[in-house]
């Protein structure tokens, strides 16, 4: 199921059947990301998409080592810059995050110490990574907020996570994830705890940093309008497997997985008709079956067959696609027509 | 259900309220619309609870009592300025002019002084005892809470031991140890009795801050694992335990209290201590009932004031009830 993989050189990140299980203690054992593969090459930005609960964050954590060690099991490999970080051990991964690898998260208060100023938290990062002194360090970061756009850094350096607002505090974080210059970002559904007239400047803000500095980005979302703005290729995913994987202008264009579409209509269109109805997913993630007895997606599906139920269908090349398009689906939306079926 | 299984019942259920502040995602979150911190609401409430404010009150007078104690005090403790009066037929001197107390025993001391300098000594037992306790407590919990693992597991057992441990029986135990009952030993005694609360309240609030989102987020920036427990999750779980320390205080003081009454003090009288008076009231307790009731009195207030003071500031702090 691997695809002919690319030139190294060209791969920042290779992430290869990842698998990831919870349980021990007696509960039963359940797999969160079930084979999960993806690259992602310097500079790109990969969107990792689904609803909530399809994998997306176990994902993450899993590639930055973050997953709680007790009971959990995590194989395959997640190879970066040659070295598969899977296999590192705490220490060496310590020294990659934040270096080489950042993250940001969902809820922007919640992700600072709220004991702790701005300036210090900033500071700390690159005191640990870029072996500054305090002093220079909080110099520094006065630049790190000028440049994530918060105005009078100097004095938002001394205050407190509950004294900036929500936009500000995500802001603050991005400066903190960005302040050693990683080649890779993470981003998990950075914008969802946000108004949204908010979501579009930090959106705009990710997308400039990234592109002006090269870093390449992971965005995680379980919104198809934040890929249309910002990523390069689009992977979704499905109770943790992915289901399609192709270019954003092929996703938007000829999306065939029915889970896809769906996706695609619940998207609220400004043009759309008053009566036209939020075309919405029946069911939510919860009502999935494993893969092992079919699809997952099958009892939701409106294009499910009799195979859906007995078979799990495999990854594979669409082969009426003229680019990389995979596809997991026995019945896929016609090929001809771009319009959800 | 037995005392032991209680204290520890009661201890983690504290410890479970001081971690809900890191679970509800609402508890910071009233900043944004009323710029109010949790520590800013908490003192808009306690500012007008009635409970909270006669509580501080009562400890804030005990505390300036206890240091002032040799100012406000009108005679020394150690002279017996009644003992001309002491006789067969009247072996305690009653109150007369100058001492409105009368004397403290057929010692013909004055009793009103040596309750007021009682103060300072009752308040430096607990305050000892219970810094002690808490610099113990925070060790055992912080290795706990930032380990885990087997360290979590070992901590706790050695701290489950010393939560069965009484009071009475370590405080002989150490007094043995040392030669003689002492000041100091009372308050080794009664440290060790409290950092089994401390340690295991600690713990509990540090395992929240473990599993929460700052911690993972400075994990993500790979912060060290020492900058993680003593910046990250240390100061952020201090709160439940400085304020358990008010509560805690007014047990210290009740227990050393009866640890001297018992004769497990101070066994020099020339510094008095209100426990060690009330044990000495004993003797006279049929002819004259005041030597006991004027040391037992003052050491049920002060008690209540700093329990009081405690549990408001614990309900104030508590997120789950913030309006
Ligand atoms: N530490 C954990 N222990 C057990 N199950 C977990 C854990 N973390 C996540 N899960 C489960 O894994 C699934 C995927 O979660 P997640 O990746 O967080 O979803 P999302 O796509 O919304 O980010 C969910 O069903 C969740 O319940
Ligand atoms: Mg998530």
């Amino acid at each position: 199921m691997t695809t002919a993989a690319p030139a190294k050189t060209e791969t920042l990140l290779a992430v290869r059947d990842l698998v990831v299980e919870f349980g021990g203690r007696g509960r039963p054992t359940f797999r969160a990301v079930d084979g999960v593969s993806f690259d992602v090459r310097p500079g790109q930005t990969v969107g990792l998409v689904g609803e909530s609960g399809c994998g997306k964050s176990v994902t993450s954590l899993a590639i930055m080592g973050l997953l709680p060690k007790r009971g959990n099991k995590v194989a395959g490999s997640a190879t970066y810059d040659g070295t598969d970080l899977l296999t590192l051990d705490d220490r060496e991964m310590r020294d990659h995050r934040g270096r080489d690898i950042a993250m940001i998260f969902q809820d922007p208060l919640s992700s600072l110490n709220p004991v702790v100023s701005i300036g210090v938290q900033v500071a700390e990062v690159l005191q640990r990574h870029r072996g500054m002194k305090k002093s220079t360090a909080i110099a520094e970061s006065r630049d790190l907020l000028d440049q994530v756009g918060i105005p009078d850094p100097a004095r938002r350096l001394k205050e407190y996570p509950h004294q900036l607002s929500g936009g500000m505090r995500q802001r603050a974080l991005i400066a903190m994830a960005l302040a050693c210059k990683p080649r890779l970002l993470i981003a998990d559904e950075p914008t969802t705890a946000l108004d949204v007239t908010i979501q579009a400047q930090i959106l705009n803000l990710l997308k400039e940093l990234v592109v002006d500095s090269g870093t390449a980005l992971i965005m995680i979302t379980h919104d198809l309008g934040v890929v249309a703005g910002l990523c390069d290729e689009v992977n979704v995913l499905y109770g943790g497997r992915i289901v399609e994987t192709a270019s954003r202008h092929e996703v938007f264009a000829r999306p065939r997985h029915p889970y896809t579409t769906g996706l695609l209509g619940s998207i609220p269109r400004l043009d759309g008709s008053r009566s036209e109805q939020l075309a919405a997913i029946p069911g939510s993630v919860a009502d999935n079956i494993p893969w092992t007895s079919g699809c997952a997606f099958a009892p939701r599906c409106s294009r499910a067959l009799e195979v859906c139920r007995s078979e799990a269908p495999p990854l594979e090349q669409d082969p009426t696609a003229m680019e990389e398009h995979t596809l997991r689906c026995h019945n896929p939306n016609p090929a001809e027509g771009g319009e959800p079926a | 259900m037995n005392p032991m299984q209680r204290k520890k019942d009661r201890i983690d259920a504290l410890a479970a309220t001081a971690g809900a502040a890191a679970d509800i995602p609402d508890a910071g979150r009233v900043s944004d619309s009323g710029g109010l911190s949790l520590i800013g609401s908490a003192w808009l409430r306690l500012r007008r609870d009635p409970v909270f404010l006669i509580g501080a009150t009562v400890t804030l007078l005990f505390i300036l009592l206890a240091i002032f104690a040799p100012l406000l005090a009108p005679h020394n403790g150690h002279t017996a300025y009644l003992i001309k009066e002491v006789s067969a037929d009247n072996p305690v001197p009653g109150g007369e002019k100058g001492f409105p107390l009368g004397a403290d025993g057929q010692t013909g001391r004055d009793l009103l002084s040596r309750l007021i300098l009682g103060s300072r000594q009752t308040l430096i037992v607990g305050v000892l005892a219970t810094l002690a306790g808490l610099c113990g407590g925070l060790v055992l919990g912080t290795v706990a809470g930032s380990l885990g693992g087997w360290a979590d597991t070992v901590v706790m057992r050695v701290v489950d031991v010393m939560l069965s441990l009484p009071s009475l029986v370590l405080a002989l135990a150490v007094a043995t140890l040392f030669g003689k009952p002492s000041q100091w030993t009372l308050i080794i005694a009664i440290a060790i009795v409290q950092v089994p609360i401390f340690a295991r309240l600690l713990r509990g609030s540090m395992l929240t801050q473990r599993s929460s989102d700052h911690v993972l987020a400075a994990r993500a920036l790979g912060v060290k694992r020492s900058a993680i427990t003593f910046r990250h999750m240390l100061p952020n779980s201090l709160g439940p335990v400085l304020v358990q320390a008010t509560l805690v205080l007014a047990t210290a003081i009740i227990e050393a209290a009866a640890l001297s009454f018992l004769g497990l003090g101070n066994p020099d009288d020339s510094s008095p201590e209100w426990g060690q008076m009330l044990g000495q009231a004993q003797q006279y307790f049929d002819i004259a009932p005041r030597l006991a009731f004027w040391p037992a009195g003052c050491i049920v207030v002060v008690a209540f004031g700093f329990t009081l003071m405690g549990e408001s500031l614990r309900e104030a702090l508590d997120p789950r009830n913030r309006r």
